[in-house]
């Protein structure tokens, strides 16, 4: 038999001015199992839970039910404070009478019959309520960061320089991300190379950093703390240890023909190479699919000037499974490219622009790649048609972006500010050019960004025409440019050297295969979706995985540094305890009842279901039943509702505990 | 915030019939939006008992029946708006399964006035004081809820084998 006691508060006058607490106390005494009843001014007050404590010891309490409050409010405060009197915290509820109560009625006798009934219903749950002890999940205190670009490298330093071990996993043979292609960087035009550079050769001489570039992830198992990362390191065909990064290899290959993908194929480079003269690490890759010695088993040239004897034409792919407790996702973004419209996309592109037509028509990290001093142009603007500087430059914002019919909606963030700062270094290098920038609307939020876009129109003369593009069209050398300059009403015609199209930002390819290997979830673009839009912007739904930077949506670098650290400062707090302490509010199993049918396993949001199988001593399959995770469930109970053979209950909200009170009206 | 209490509730005012409204709410959005309601002191009529599941995906139909079969009058199913699921589909699992359970209860021939579903957020305070004001009012001009009590009867009068002369005689063979 149960002995519950029963506290109802005052709460100052709160409660006590509508409710007769007294006659509440009384009444709720002779309920059947209730050993003791009382009320008191503050309830949370340390007399108050004095109180309470003393009279679990003295009592002989199995239960409690505290009548005050809202649970939202004081909860954790009681639970806690019966815990400490030696009872399970879970045996401790509360009944709202003051917000649901005392708060919204105003007669005493309706007020106080109501807190009777609220107070007689929680009395009844609180019996079937069981002993649940605290789940401790082990963590695994080494972190996975995916992404090698300025976020995964900020996140990686930040959990490193904390003393944590990480590991950096990288797609191309290079860190550093689009932050390295690019010139300088908006609001204050320093060179991107110069900020970025030092911080990737610190992750390469950092001890806690394990740095696969070239890789991919494979496989992802486990839950939050306990991840096990397959990691698939494609063949570099060069031994990293062996390797010195002194060239040669690169200056003596023959096949030289191979447009530089980092130079956005302005510029060539050989079959063996490193992406971009800083790269890190400085060991080249050979490209096997434009490899002579790959193609065709001649040459070879290579491996006989390679002094080091590091060039390995036998090189596998091998996987590494990395144990992690933590995952930082950091895949970056792309620019959405006219030309090539992958199958299937809903874009549907901009056959008018010329993108991939006419070799003057650009994108916007082209144009960085040509403002770039360590650029295939050596930092100067000329056309890739026939190296010419273009005089007229013409820039089209909006590109892909906020064009619903086209198939995205979104802003893409970046570009106003990126375009304003095109304009600027167009106008440093060619001094007599004139820019132009067709523009639906100029979105410059941010610290001294507004002050910059004045600029490039105040000091820097660029021509801003409020009007969207109709047609452009290639007419001798020239690219003419029409387009509606709505805020005069007047039809525009320019005759341009070069087009540069702001194009929209989108996530990596491939975002979408990494998310279901991952378990997380995706909007319809494939951008990342973080756990809330505004409390937790840098965690996933799934337990253990962060987000940071343009992979969870467009940002410029102040925002994705700040989403890195934010979501290191997150690994950071998962790694602070040795053992994960979570709410036991979790799915069970009751395995004897479970016919296999698994539909608790498809409308279960965070995939915490998985299949068990139950052998008999001779080790002969019986049956698969469900078997929960309680490391990843998240205690929402849809499976419970779901469950055709009740075989499944969320520990906290049973049946038992919902039926008694709905029986207890 | 007069001018809603007197147009939503006149205290004091007695009525022949006090319905009895069960409240099954989420304690993400809709709990929190019946503490907004206590906390800006709206008013609203006594007759609803708030039971809180941690998602609306959690409710089970079976306890609405028990909820009817039990006395009540009306049964009110609330929880976050779509999209906004603390759990992040759990409301869309429910609006699917109330939505077929809704034709079935229209098929035994229940008067689906007395239950109503919707979306209160944790901001809405004010949506949660006018849901359950206007059904109160409307279960309250309906009368009360006969059909399921009866069954309950029923049930109790099956529980009688449980009498310990009978036990005895189920011993026995």
């Amino acid at each position: 038999m149960s002995r519950i006691g029963v506290f109802i508060c005052h709460c100052g006058e709160n409660i006590s001015r509508t409710v007769d607490v007294e006659r509440v106390a009384a009444q709720v005494g002779t309920l059947p199992g209730v050993a003791f009843s009382t009320d008191y001014k503050y309830m949370c007050s340390d007399p108050g839970q004095g109180l309470l404590k003393k009279a679990i010891q003295e009592q002989r309490l199995s239960h409690v039910v505290v009548a005050a409050c809202s649970p939202r409010m004081h909860e954790k405060t009681f639970r806690k404070a019966v815990e400490s009197a030696g009872l399970n915290p879970f045996l401790c509820e509360m009944a709202n009478i003051r917000e649901h109560c005392s708060w919204v009625h105003e007669d005493r006798e309706e007020a106080t019959r109501k807190a009777i009934e609220i107070v007689g219903m929680m009395v009844e749950r609180v019996k079937k309520n069981r002993v649940l002890p605290t789940i401790t999940v082990p963590v695994t205190k080494r972190s996975l960061v995916i992404g090698g670009g300025i976020a995964g490298i900020q996140a990686a330093l930040d959990i490193a320089d904390c003393g944590h071990e990480v590991v950096l996993v990288e797609r191309e043979p290079s860190i550093g991300g689009h932050m390295a292609q690019l010139s300088e960087t908006f609001p204050t035009l320093d060179c991107s190379q110069c900020i970025m550079t030092p911080k990737m050769v610190d992750v390469a001489n950092h001890p806690k950093i394990k740095l696969y570039t070239y890789a991919e992830i494979e496989h992802v198992e486990g839950y939050i703390g306990n991840f096990q990362v397959t990691v698939r390191k494609k063949a570099r065909s060069v031994d990293e240890d062996k390797c010195t990064g002194c060239g040669v290899c690169m200056t003596k290959c023959p096949q030289k023909k191979i447009p530089n993908t980092f130079d956005r194929n302005l510029g060539m480079r050989p079959a063996i190479y490193v992406p971009f003269p800083q790269a890190v690490p400085n060991t080249p890759v050979i490209d096997r699919e434009n490899c002579t010695k790959f193609k065709t088993g001649k040459c070879g040239v290579c491996q006989k000037v390679c002094g080091p004897g590091a060039v390995d034409y036998e090189q596998e792919d091998q996987l590494i499974v990395e144990p992690v407790g933590a995952i930082v996702v950091a895949t970056g973004f792309d620019l959405y490219s006219i030309e090539e419209k992958p199958k299937g996309s809903p874009i549907k592109g901009y056959g008018e622009f010329g993108h991939g037509k006419i070799p003057d028509v650009i994108d916007g990290m082209t144009f960085e790649r040509l403002a770039s001093a360590s650029g295939p142009t050596g930092g100067k603007i000329l056309r890739p048609s026939d190296g010419r500087e273009p005089k007229q430059i013409v820039f089209i914002q909006c590109v892909g972006s906020r064009a619903r019919e086209k198939g995205i909606s979104y802003c893409s963030k970046i570009c106003c500010m990126y375009t304003a700062k095109h304009t600027m270094l167009y106008h440093h290098k060619v001094h007599d050019g004139q820019a132009y920038v067709f523009f639906m609307d100029a979105r410059t939020p941010g610290k001294s960004y507004d002050e910059f876009w004045r600029r490039s129109i105040e000091e820097e003369e660029a021509v801003y025409i409020r009007g969207m593009v109709s047609r452009l069209y290639q007419k001798g050398d020239k690219i003419v440019v029409m387009g509606s300059d709505i805020a005069v009403g007047v039809q525009v015609e320019i005759e341009a050297d070069m087009v540069v199209l702001a194009t929209a930002v989108q996530p990596q390819k491939g975002a979408d295969t990494l998310a279901q290997k991952l378990g997380i979830s995706y909007d319809k673009y494939h951008f990342y979706s973080e756990a809330h839009a505004k409390l937790r912007p840098v965690e996933c739904a799934t337990a253990g995985i962060y987000l940071a930077g343009a992979c969870q949506g467009p940002k410029d670098i102040p925002d994705t540094v700040s989403q890195a650290s934010a979501a290191a400062a997150k690994v950071m707090t998962l790694f602070a305890k040795d053992k994960l302490e979570r709410e036991p509010i979790v799915a069970k199993v009751r395995e004897a009842g479970c016919v296999g049918c698994f539909y608790c396993q498809k409308v279960c949001p965070y995939g915490a279901v998985e299949e068990k199988e139950i052998r008999d001593r001779q080790g002969n399959l019986v049956k698969v039943v469900a078997y929960v995770n309680p490391g990843v469930c998240g205690g929402c109970g849809t499976c419970q509702a779901t469950c055709p053979s009740k075989s499944v209950e969320l520990d906290g909200y049973t049946d038992e505990q919902i039926v008694a009170m709905i029986e207890a009206l | 915030m007069t001018g809603r209490n007197e147009t939503v509730h006149t205290e004091g005012q007695k009525h022949a019939f006090e319905p009895k409204i069960i409240a099954f709410v989420c304690t993400w959005c809709t709990y929190a939006g019946a503490d907004l309601a206590g906390t800006s002191r709206m008013q609203y009529p006594a007759n609803v008992r708030v039971l809180k599941f941690p998602c609306t995906g959690r409710i089970d139909p079976v306890f609405i029946l028990k909820a009817f079969q039990q006395g009540a009058d009306g049964v009110l199913v609330s929880g976050c708006h779509p999209g906004d699921c603390h759990y992040i589909a759990g409301n869309f699992h429910a609006r699917r399964r109330f939505a077929a359970f809704r034709k079935l209860l229209e098929f035994v021939g229940i008067d689906l006035g007395r239950l109503q579903f919707s979306w209160v957020s944790a901001a809405e305070g004010g949506k949660w004081v006018e849901m359950v004001t206007d059904l109160t009012e409307r279960v309250r001009h309906m009368g009360p809820m006969q059909e399921f009590k009866e069954l309950a009867l029923e049930e109790q009068w099956s529980g009688v084998i449980d009498t310990p002369e009978l036990k005895e005689v189920y011993n026995s063979i």
